[in-house]
């Protein structure tokens, strides 16, 4: 039925809907709905869904920092934007979903590791993000020492978060399901910190809901390089790389940073941003 | 018995006075808590228009609450089917007249009703998806529908063996003396007339069915729960989202409920032979979540 | 073989399941309490009290307690900023066995409701004849009769509580079985099924017992009729 309601919409809605409508589809046949109309290769892209200001599904299309460089290396690799399926790839679930060749390449907040490399191939990176602390404007913390005594909100089974809780065991760590509900629960003041990478934090910020309500502290302790996923053996690596390097060098890759993190009061490293991507294995 | 009725006397002058002072009391502090935690919302800002406003525009509907709604119901209709065929095979074997049938059959339902719903879910999405027998993005979805089945069919099969079992023996008697097997009494006699009697505790069965697929948004499935939280992340009101989605829950279960109440009043002329003992218990199986 | 031993090393197991037994225990007796009252409410002769064990359990039992649980973070702790404890792990365990007991107390009342459907007419109305009114009635004659009546179902109860402790992992409490099991799957996916029967094990070793207990303490007290 679902399926039914995509396709209808794909046939009725303007190009720029169509591409989103099928994207919503958790299956590959999906797909079907919107590529008939424009034509050419399509493209399955792995996001996530839930992460505003990176990957976030806004109900029916598409936004974050992670969207428009998909859109943009697509576009370079002659895809246009209607036949781009945009498939949800939760953190645990990305190796799979490339394994099993369910998508064509992932950007979704995914971190370049050697233990990653075996299993799949890398293009980028296209951001080098570090662990930040988020925090209400008015705190006066400034780094991860600051936090003894204090209380830090992080997803369930995050490694960021524990990193911290070894380090400085003062810290009171609380584990929540989503970033989302670390967010809610420092509105209210019973958390004084959310940690996480840099710029998924400035993408929380950055919602309208929690306009200037936070802050990112802007002090990393920690290397994380967004690459983008591809099956092992990928031929694509070389082009996405040259995509990259040109969505840089033209600005709009400056473009896409600013306007998924406005108001957040947020800057990214500007020592390692813009990052130079590796030479394809 | 029917407490309201025996448990005081018809209130005299003097009794329906303290029942209406005991009345107003009751309705004051019931208000009070009601009073408190809408003052309390309202003081944090959780009742301000803009918290609440998503939910009258046609666009929250259609790409969070419906498609979330419609892959509960889906993933909550496909284990119903399967996990009363689960419950019925194994129901009917744990009265099977060979042992060791009666013996596996017994082991599992015990063994699968003793294992929290989370823990199989959690484990069927992480041994489907890592080991590749079905496409990663359905791993969650396979998971929830699996773990809701093995769970509430070996409900379902107590459910059948006990209502079995509450059937007067002349049924079992009756079909022996016209010439039918055990297991043919079983399957044409005694399984039909069951099925009839516990339907009232089935559809409460289905209740949690229901229920327990909002479990599925720990390992991601893309249910309700999780669209509600999706669309709460994105417009800063995750409170009346979950609120939203509570409510929604409420209304369908309440439906069910009743129309097992319903039917246990319809059906209970059909079961007046039955040994009363098992009803009202199972009835009510408290389940899981 | 040793390296099933070996995570036994690393994660400590028994601890996880300390954490489900203490949330059981503790949400168990404050659903029995709750649950007591709102049936003594569902039985009383005061229409609006009637009305509020209805509505309660109506409420309560028909949703997920995922979403209870999670009300119970972001509602209660995070937007009403009621804090239990002064530390605060504990204060979220706390509030765990709040949402664990107010969906249980639901099934509670129920349980007792069936229990004082098993005492015989004659009983309450011989308690009448001899004078007595509601509360001591209920008090001295129908409820010490309805608990013995409703032991199985209390059991049920119990049994349900034990397991659905697994979703405090959806409000706030990360220590407990379900999510170490799932840290353990995710570190050693090879390990998955040995894994996973440990766990299951586990429940089983505690639920059996209190299932075979109850059945044999409901057929022992049962009020001979």
């Amino acid at each position: 039925m679902r399926k039914t309601r995509y396709a209808a919409a794909a046939v009725a809605a303007v190009a720029a809907l169509t591409l989103s409508a099928c994207g919503g589809g958790d299956s590959p046949e999906s797909e079907g709905g919107g590529g008939g109309e424009g034509g050419g290769e399509t493209l399955r892209i792995g996001i996530k869904f839930d992460q505003p200001g990176l990957g976030y599904d806004e109900g029916g299309s598409y936004s974050g920092f992670d969207v428009d460089v998909a859109k943009y290396v697509a576009a370079e690799l002659g895809v246009s934007e209607e036949n781009i399926e945009f498939v949800e790839a939760p953190s645990a679930n990305r190796e799979n979903l490339l394994a099993n060749e369910q998508v064509d390449m992932i950007f979704a907040t995914y971190s370049i590791t050697d233990t990653r490399k075996e299993t799949v191939d890398f293009a980028g990176p296209y951001f080098v993000a570090g662990q930040d602390l988020l925090v209400p404007t008015d705190s006066d913390i400034t780094g991860p020492e600051d936090l003894e005594g204090k209380n830090l909100c992080s997803v369930t089974g995050s490694t960021s978060a524990q990193k911290i809780k070894d380090q400085y065991p003062g810290v009171q760590l609380v584990e929540q399901p989503g970033y989302a509900e670390c967010v809610t629960a420092m509105g209210g003041g019973q958390i004084d910190a959310v940690t996480t990478d840099d710029i998924i934090l400035a993408g929380l910020a950055a919602q309208e809901a929690n306009a200037g309500k936070f802050k990112v502290v802007g002090n990393t302790f920690s290397e994380e390089n967004y690459g983008v996923g591809l099956p092992k053996g990928s031929d694509r690596c070389g082009d996405i790389n040259s995509a990259i390097t040109k969505m840089i060098g033209d600005g709009s890759w400056e473009e896409a940073i600013t306007s998924n993190t406005e108001g957040a009061d947020y800057t990214y490293n500007a020592e390692l941003n813009p990052p130079t991507p590796e030479p394809c294995a | 018995m029917s407490a309201q009725q025996v448990l005081f006397d018809a209130p005299g002058p003097r009794a329906r006075r303290n029942i209406l002072i005991g009345n107003i009391v009751g309705v004051l502090i019931v208000l009070g808590i009601l009073a408190w935690i809408i003052a309390t919302l309202g003081e944090k800002g959780q009742l301000e228009a803009s918290m609440w406003t998503p939910f009258l525009e046609a666009r929250t509907w259609e790409f969070f609450i419906l498609p979330g709604l419609a892959n509960t119901l889906k993933a909550a209709a496909i284990a119903i089917v399967t996990s009363v065929v689960f419950g019925l095979i194994f129901g009917v074997g744990r009265l099977s007249h060979l042992t060791p049938v009666r013996w596996v059959a017994g082991v599992v339902v015990e063994f699968l009703r003793a294992v929290p719903v989370l823990l199989m879910m959690i484990f069927f999405w992480l041994a489907l998806g890592s080991s590749g027998a079905v496409p990663p993005q359905d791993a969650p979805f396979i998971a929830v529908v699996v773990a809701l089945t093995l769970y509430n069919g070996s409900v379902i099969a107590e459910l059948v063996r006990s209502g079995v079992q509450g059937l007067p023996t002349g049924q079992r008697e009756a079909g022996m003396a016209i010439g039918l097997t055990a297991g043919q009494s079983l399957r044409s006699i005694e399984v039909p007339q069951a099925l009839i009697a516990m339907l009232p505790a089935l559809i409460s069965q289905f209740v949690v069915i229901l229920k327990d697929s909002a479990l599925g948004f720990i390992i991601t499935y893309p249910e309700l729960l999780q669209y509600m939280r999706r669309l709460g992340v994105g417009e800063g009101n995750i409170i009346p989202s979950l609120m939203v989605a509570a409510a929604i829950f409420i209304i369908i279960n309440f439906g069910l409920s009743t129309l097992a109440t319903r039917l246990s009043v319809l059906l209970s002329f059909r079961t007046k032979g039955r040994k009363p003992a098992a009803e009202e218990a199972i009835a009510m199986d408290p389940a899981s979540t | 073989m040793e390296d099933y031993l070996s995570l036994f090393e690393t994660y400590d197991v028994l601890a996880a399941f300390w954490v489900n037994i203490q949330l059981s225990f503790w949400a168990a007796i404050c659903a029995l309490i709750i649950g007591t009252v709102l049936a003594l409410f569902r039985i009383s002769p005061i229409p609006s009290l009637q009305w509020f064990g209805a509505a309660y359990v109506n409420i309560f039992r028909n949703t997920p307690l995922t979403i209870i649980l999670a009300f119970g973070f972001l509602g209660l702790f995070s937007v009403m900023q009621i804090s239990l404890a002064a530390d605060l792990n504990a204060s979220l365990f706390r509030i765990a066995i709040v949402g664990l007991s107010v969906y249980h107390a639901a099934f509670v009342c129920e349980a007792i409701r069936s229990g004082v459907n098993t005492v015989p007419l004659g009983q309450a109305e011989a308690a009448r004849a001899i004078g007595l009114s509601f509360l001591p009635a209920a008090r001295l004659i129908i409820l010490p009769q309805a608990f013995r009546g409703a032991i199985a179902p209390l059991g049920n109860v119990l049994i349900a509580l034990i397991k659905n402790s697994t979703v405090a992992a959806a409000g706030s409490v990360a220590t407990e079985a379900s999510s170490l099991m799932k840290t353990m799957i995710e570190f050693r996916s090879d390990l998955v099924i040995p894994i996973f029967l440990t766990f299951a094990l586990g429940f089983v070793i505690l639920v059996i017992p209190i299932g075979l207990l109850t059945t044999w303490a409901s057929r022992k007290l049962a009020v001979a009729r």
